[in-house]
């Protein structure tokens, strides 16, 4: 099916059918009963998707011991105890720091090495291209379980395991092919004629990636690496497999140790939780839009 | 065949009046676009080509902890794994638990793709509406894919557990509490829940986007002629949509497939075994309990030829895009 089924014989068809029969509804019209059921919907959509959070909330406000109790209580004895617990009585503040090193450095380094090679395959056909593409695509839809045991008894012998360097090169594994997928999608999006331009003035090929498309692509580096960024930060597999003593884990890991066989510290964790939560989410917000139209680049194409 | 590459005052003079080798040609024009690549190649080589063929070697091997190289005290003790050819392969897909983990993970995989897509679907053409507050349902509504995976799966933990908000709630309509985190099979369905919750803001954005994407006026020429509010969608949304609907659906499908936190930490130690999908299974096999390097590997290789499946339907799908490599 394609939009070419409406051509103007047909739609008349169809309105010739339809419109002596009744009134066909506009676009921007509803009934004021429709209204209600749309923003019902949506408010039971709110609900589903902001309960847990502020649920999580909440609870970190409540005294530890109180967290969960027979009796639900909405808000018992608010204080910030939570917060001052685990921010000065755990290693909280060094998980922090340490996930803060690995997402940084993950970013970083993934957004310099393949903003070349994603500029290459965007705008270059050489020999090999074809096979550089399938290796970026493959790469970033590879399970962790089929690298992780190599990479981790390499790291074994060269002494890289709980180590934060070990680590942002596991988890470079993921972020080099993804940003050099994303990056060649941003420049897709930057027409050619500016190369063109920039060749025709006498700028090498290094010079024209440099000084022109770079530039423009600036939107899409800082997606493409807060993205990478947010990857890292969440990353579970890698680091509870990698990182063992308590100086070296990553947020990821620490917050593991809030959850006891027998008894969870829910007040600390959810503390914690909204701790990590609230950055990210906030950022999150700034730059979502474009994030998408990366993800789907060469889907809204078309 | 280039001009520049003809012209090439530093191409070595030829002893004959032959053009330059097609190496040599190859070379002159595409250098640039190798040495942009050369990087990624190095680091792609060493980091992923490197351990995949070891962790592809490993398979065919009986290597566990007992057997790898390792370093104790300074001291470099050699592995003494031995060669068993295709025995991890037989055993696995011989035995039950890869093909009930295999269902479980298609069945995962399937499920919530499907509430994914849908939801994400139905709020989108909601969204997408004339809507007072627009602007603010879409922002809120996204809140749940920027909670880092690990944390959201405690906050439903917290939601979910015995004297949770969910049971007190059901109790308070009068309804039996639920044994979400408990009882296994509940424990699966409440992590499907929880990757429902996670996954449907991106779905709802990328498919918005592709909604705002299509041209109005194939709206109003629609709208001129009378089109019903179905004909509409069925003739103009559906279609316009197609593309980016078929590029969600397989990097959500990956994505999904390859979900590790929720299940990993929803999950008891002892609870696991009978929720793990996939990747959870093959990596308990390799760091809880004993370690048994070989059969992980050997599971992740078949994980690996599956996703390779998902890769060649994304290919085609970007193909159709127009994507030519």
């Amino acid at each position: 099916m394609s939009t070419e089924n409406l051509t103007p014989d047909v739609a008349h068809e169809i309105a010739v059918g339809e419109a002596s029969t009744k009134k066909v509804r506009r676009r921007d019209e509803r009934s004021p009963a429709m209204s209600f059921l749309l923003h019902f919907g949506l408010f039971i959509a709110l609900v589903w998707s902001l309960v847990p959070p502020i649920w999580a909330f909440l609870t970190s406000l409540k005294p530890n011991d109180q967290a969960i109790t027979t009796e639900l209580k909405i808000i018992s004895d608010p204080s910030l105890n939570n917060y001052v617990h685990v921010l000065t009585e755990t290693d909280l503040p060094r998980w922090f720091l340490n996930s803060i090193i690995v997402a940084f450095f993950t970013m970083l380094i993934g957004i310099f090495l393949s903003a070349t090679a994603g500029y290459a395959v965007s705008r270059f056909r050489f020999p090999g291209h074809k096979q550089l593409m399938w290796s970026f695509l493959i790469t970033q839809m590879f399970p962790m379980a089929i690298l992780i045991v190599p990479i981790y008894n390499i790291f074994a012998r060269l002494g890289l395991l709980n180590s934060l360097g070990g680590l942002v090169l596991a988890y470079c594994t993921t972020a080099v092919p993804f940003c050099a997928w994303m990056l060649k999608g941003y420049f897709d999006t930057i027409p050619i004629e500016i190369d063109e331009a920039g060749r025709i003035d006498g700028l090498s090929p290094f010079g024209t990636f440099w000084r022109l498309v770079l530039p423009l692509a600036r939107p899409g580096l800082a997606v493409t690496a807060f993205y990478t960024f947010l990857t890292a930060w969440g990353e579970v597999a890698y680091a509870t497999a990698f990182l063992t003593s308590d100086s070296k884990k990553t947020l990821a890991v620490g917050l593991q140790t809030f959850v006891g066989q027998f008894k969870t510290e829910w007040g600390y964790l959810t503390a914690a939780g909204i701790l990590v939560t609230i950055p990210a989410v906030i950022v999150f917000l700034l730059v979502q839009k474009n994030l998408v139209a990366g993800l789907t680049a060469g889907g809204t194409k078309g | 065949m280039s001009a520049i590459t003809a012209d090439d005052p530093t191409a070595p003079a030829p002893a004959e009046s032959k053009p330059p080798g097609r190496l040599r040609r190859s070379w002159d024009r595409h250098w640039y676009a190798w040495a942009f690549i050369t990087p990624v190649v190095i680091v792609m080589t060493l980091i992923i080509l490197w351990p995949l063929i070891q962790g592809i070697f490993l398979s065919f091997t009986d290597a566990s902890e007992k057997n790898v190289a390792k370093v104790i005290g300074g001291r470099e003790i050699p592995a003494t794994y031995d060669i068993v050819g295709l025995k991890n392969y037989i055993d696995v897909l011989t035995g039950a638990t890869f093909w009930t983990i295999f269902l479980r993970t298609i069945i995962w995989t399937v499920v919530n793709v499907f509430f994914h897509f849908t939801l994400g679907m139905i709020l989108a053409l909601v969204i997408n509406r004339q809507l007072k507050g627009r602007a603010l349902y879409r922002a809120l509504l996204i809140v749940p894919w920027a909670v880092p995976a690990f944390v959201s799966t405690y906050m439903w933990r917290l939601l979910l557990t015995d004297n949770g908000l969910v049971n007190s709630a059901l109790e308070g309509i009068g309804l039996s509490p639920i044994p979400w985190l408990s009882d296994t099979n509940w424990l699966f369905i409440s992590c499907i829940l929880v990757n429902i919750w996670l996954g449907v803001p991106f779905m709802m954005v990328a498919l918005l986007g592709g909604l705002q994407s299509i041209p109005n006026e194939l709206y109003e020429a629609a709208e001129v002629d009378g089109a019903t509010p179905w004909q509409r969608f069925r003739h103009v949304t559906v279609p316009g949509l197609m593309s980016v609907a078929s590029t969600v659906v397989l990097l959500g499908s990956i994505w999904t497939f390859n979900m590790f936190a929720i299940i990993y930490l929803m999950a008891s130690q002892g609870q696991r075994n009978d929720i793990a999908t996939l990747p959870v299974y093959a990596y308990d096999k390799a760091f809880t309990g004993i370690r048994q390097y070989a059969v992980s590997s050997t599971y992740g290789v078949l994980i690996l030829s599956i996703l390779l499946v998902f890769a060649i339907f994304y290919r085609r799908a970007l193909a159709k895009q127009g994507e030519v490599w």
